[in-house]
C-alpha cells in the first residue's frame, strides 16, 4: 500500500504505581495500549504524541496482518510522506484510560473484584489522561515530544501538555478544538448520556454481568453526535431529501436516505462501543476547562505554556467553531507564544478535520517539515 | 536584505530601517511573510503576520513565521490593547474598506505604526487623469474595474488623516525607483512609507 506505515502491531504497557485522578479516585494498576510508527532517533527527539477524540484509539496509521482493511483513523495524516511524516517522526499513538479499545477501562475487569469494573471505574479528566500519558512517555523513555497533536477532544489533550507539562512539548498541534465546550455543547452531551442511562439495559453502567448492552441509548447517542459532526451544507449535500424507495410510504420506516445512514452509523458503533467509555469521554469533554481556575482568564491559565503553537479550524464546524479556535489563539499572543492560526474553508463539519484537504494537509506539512528541522 | 526582494518591495528597506533589534512587531496583510522573516532573522524581532490568503498562509508557515489567518476588515479585536511596539501596514491601506478605523485600531494595538501605501499624487498619476484616465504603473498595476484598491490617496491625503486622528507623524520616506524622493515627494515619489504615533 502506498505511503502507508504498513503492518502494525499493538503494544501493552503495565503501569503499578496508583494513579490519582481529580476526582479524588485512585487507580493502583493500569494497562495502555498503543502503536508506535517510525524511529526514535538517537536522542529521542523526534517523537509525537497523537491524542485522541471522542470514539479514537490508539490504532492511527497502518493496518494489522490480520485486518488489512482495518485502517487507523488518521492514516491519511500519519504515514512516510504523508504530512505527519514517518520518515522523520517517531508517532505514538494510544487508547485512553477508561477507553474500550484495550487500554485499562469500564469494561476490563477490576483485579480486586474479578468483575468488570462498570459502574466503579472512575470519571476520567483530561488532566487525568495527560498525566498517564506522561507515565507511557517515561516508560518509553521520552523526555521531551516534538510536538503533541490532536483534533477535538484529542487537541484539549494537546493543550493541556503544554500546560501541565511545559518543558515536556515543543509544539502543539490544536485542530477544530476549544478552550472549553459550550453551553450547547454540553447540552448536547447531556441528551447523548440520557439515551444511555435511561436504556433499560444499562443497570446503571453493570451490564456487562447481565449479560446485555444498551445498545438503543448508545445507537441514539451516537445518531445524535453524529449530526452534530456534520453540517447542514454536508447533509444536505450527501442526502438531500432522497427517499429510499422514492415514494412517502406514510409510516415511521426508515425512508429519507439520511435516517438510513444514521441509523447505519448509529448500529455499527453500537455494535462495538462501550456505553460507559461513550459517557466518560463526554463528561471529559465537559469538564475540560483550564480557565476555570484562572476567574475565567484564559491567557492567565496559558501563562506556564512554553510550546509553540498550530491552531487550525474549519469554517463549518460549528461544535468547535473558528471563534473557539481564536480564542485559544488570542489567550496564547497574551503570553508571547509562537504561534499560527489557520481557518479551512471546508463544508465538512466538525469531520472536517478527519478528512483530507488540500490546504489544511498543506497547513500541516509545512508546519510539521519546521519541527523536523529542528532535530535533522 | 536579498537585492530582489529589496527590488520587488523597495518599501521594505524602509520600514526595516526603523525596526529596532528584539522589537514586538504585527504586520497586518503580511504576504508572504517575506518581510517578517527578514525581521526575525536580522533583527530578532517577535513577529506575527495577518494575511487571508490561502496561499500566503501556507508560504508563512513554511517560512516559520508566526501567522494568523484572519480578515483585516474584521478588525483587530484577536489583539490586545498595548500588545506590540509596532504594527504595519505595508502597500494595504489603500485596499482597506475601512481604512480609518485600521489606522485608529492600529494605534491601539501597537505603540506606533507604520504605512507605505502607492502615491497617487505621483505626477505620472496625475499625468495619466490628466490624459483622462485613471492612472496604470508598477505601483498601480490594476485597471479601474478589477482594482482591489479601494482608499487610493496622495501624500497629502494621509497626513490629513493623520491630523484628523490626533496622529503625530515621527519620520517618513519617499521612494520612487528604489530611491529616495527629497524634493517635492507629493509629485515626485511614487511610494510612501510613514512612521506614526498617537499624539496623546
Amino acid at each position: 500500500m502506498n505511503n502507508s506505515v504498513g503492518i502494525v502491531t499493538a503494544q501493552r504497557a503495565q503501569f503499578d504505581t496508583p494513579l490519582t485522578f481529580r476526582s479524588g479516585a485512585v487507580l493502583p494498576h493500569y494497562e495502555l495500549v498503543y502503536e508506535t510508527y517510525g524511529t526514535l532517533n538517537a536522542d529521542k527527539s523526534n517523537a509525537v504524541l497523537i491524542c485522541h477524540a471522542l470514539s479514537g484509539h490508539h490504532h492511527v496509521a497502518g493496518y494489522y496482518a490480520d485486518a488489512p482493511k482495518n485502517l487507523g483513523w488518521w492514516d491519511n495524516m500519519v504515514g512516510p510522506g504523508k504530512p505527519l511524516d514517518t520518515d522523520k517522526f517517531f508517532v505514538i499513538g494510544l487508547n485512553n484510560l477508561g477507553g474500550c479499545h484495550g487500554s485499562t477501562g469500564p469494561s476490563s475487569i477490576d483485579p480486586a473484584s474479578g468483575q468488570p469494573y462498570g459502574s466503579n471505574f472512575p470519571i476520567v479528566t483530561v488532566e487525568d489522561w495527560v498525566d498517564s500519558q506522561a507515565r507511557l512517555a517515561d516508560h518509553l523513555g521520552i523526555s521531551q515530544f516534538a510536538a503533541v497533536m490532536g483534533g477535538s477532544l484529542g487537541g484539549m489533550q494537546a493543550m493541556q501538555w503544554a500546560m501541565a507539562y511545559p518543558e515536556r512539548v515543543r509544539h502543539v498541534l490544536a485542530i477544530a478544538t476549544a478552550p472549553c465546550l459550550t453551553t450547547e455543547n454540553i447540552a448536547f452531551n447531556d441528551v447523548a448520556r440520557n439515551a444511555i442511562l435511561t436504556d433499560p439495559d444499562f443497570h446503571g453502567g453493570d451490564f456487562y454481568r447481565q449479560g446485555v448492552v444498551p445498545t438503543r441509548g448508545l445507537r441514539l447517542a451516537r445518531m445524535l453526535g453524529h449530526i452534530t459532526y456534520l453540517s447542514d451544507d454536508a447533509m444536505a449535500g450527501k442526502f438531500g431529501r432522497g427517499l429510499r424507495s422514492g415514494e412517502y410510504q406514510y409510516g415511521y420506516d426508515i425512508e429519507f436516505e439520511v435516517e438510513s445512514y444514521l441509523r447505519y452509523q448509529g448500529d455499527k458503533f453500537a455494535s462495538y462501543f462501550d456505553a460507559n467509555t461513550y459517557l466518560l469521554m463526554t463528561k471529559a469533554l465537559d469538564y475540560f476547562d483550564p480557565a476555570r481556575h484562572t476567574e475565567h482568564d484564559l491567557a492567565r491559565a496559558f501563562a506556564a505554556i512554553r510550546a509553540d503553537f498550530l491552531v487550525v479550524s474549519f469554517s463549518s464546524d460549528w461544535r468547535f467553531s473558528p471563534d473557539r479556535s481564536r480564542e485559544i489563539v488570542k489567550a496564547l499572543l497574551h503570553n508571547r507564544c509562537n504561534v499560527s492560526y489557520a481557518e479551512i474553508e471546508s463544508r465538512h463539519g466538525h469531520d472536517s478535520f478527519l478528512m483530507q484537504d488540500e490546504q489544511y494537509f498543506a497547513v500541516m506539512r509545512n508546519y510539521l517539515n519546521n519541527v523536523a528541522k529542528e532535530f535533522a | 536584505m536579498s537585492p530582489t526582494l529589496i527590488q520587488s518591495r523597495p518599501d521594505f528597506a524602509a520600514i526595516a530601517a526603523w525596526i529596532p533589534a528584539g522589537a514586538s512587531v504585527l504586520d497586518l496583510g503580511c504576504g508572504d511573510g517575506s518581510l517578517l522573516g527578514y525581521l526575525k532573522n536580522e533583527r530578532n524581532v517577535r513577529g506575527y503576520g495577518v494575511e487571508i490568503d490561502d496561499a500566503n498562509i501556507l508560504h508563512c508557515i513554511a517560512r516559520g513565521v508566526n501567522v494568523i489567518q484572519s480578515n483585516l476588515e474584521d478588525g483587530l479585536s484577536g489583539f490586545e490593547t498595548g500588545a506590540f511596539d509596532f504594527v504595519i501596514l505595508s502597500q494595504t491601506l489603500q485596499a482597506t474598506r475601512h481604512t480609518e478605523k485600521l489606522v485608529r485600531e492600529m494605534l491601539r494595538v501597537g505603540r506606533e505604526g507604520i504605512v507605505s501605501f502607492p502615491n497617487f499624487g505621483y505626477w505620472k498619476a496625475r499625468l495619466q487623469v490628466l490624459r483622462g484616465n485613471m492612472p496604470v504603473s508598477d505601483e498601480l498595476p490594476y485597471q479601474w474595474y478589477d482594482t482591489p484598491n479601494v482608499h487610493l490617496c496622495t501624500l497629502r491625503d494621509f497626513e490629513h488623516l493623520c491630523h484628523d486622528l490626533d496622529v503625530r507623524i515621527l519620520d517618513q520616506r519617499v521612494i520612487t525607483n528604489g530611491r529616495e524622493i527629497a524634493l517635492l515627494p507629493n509629485l515626485l515619489g511614487s511610494t510612501a512609507v510613514y512612521r506614526f504615533r498617537r499624539n496623546s
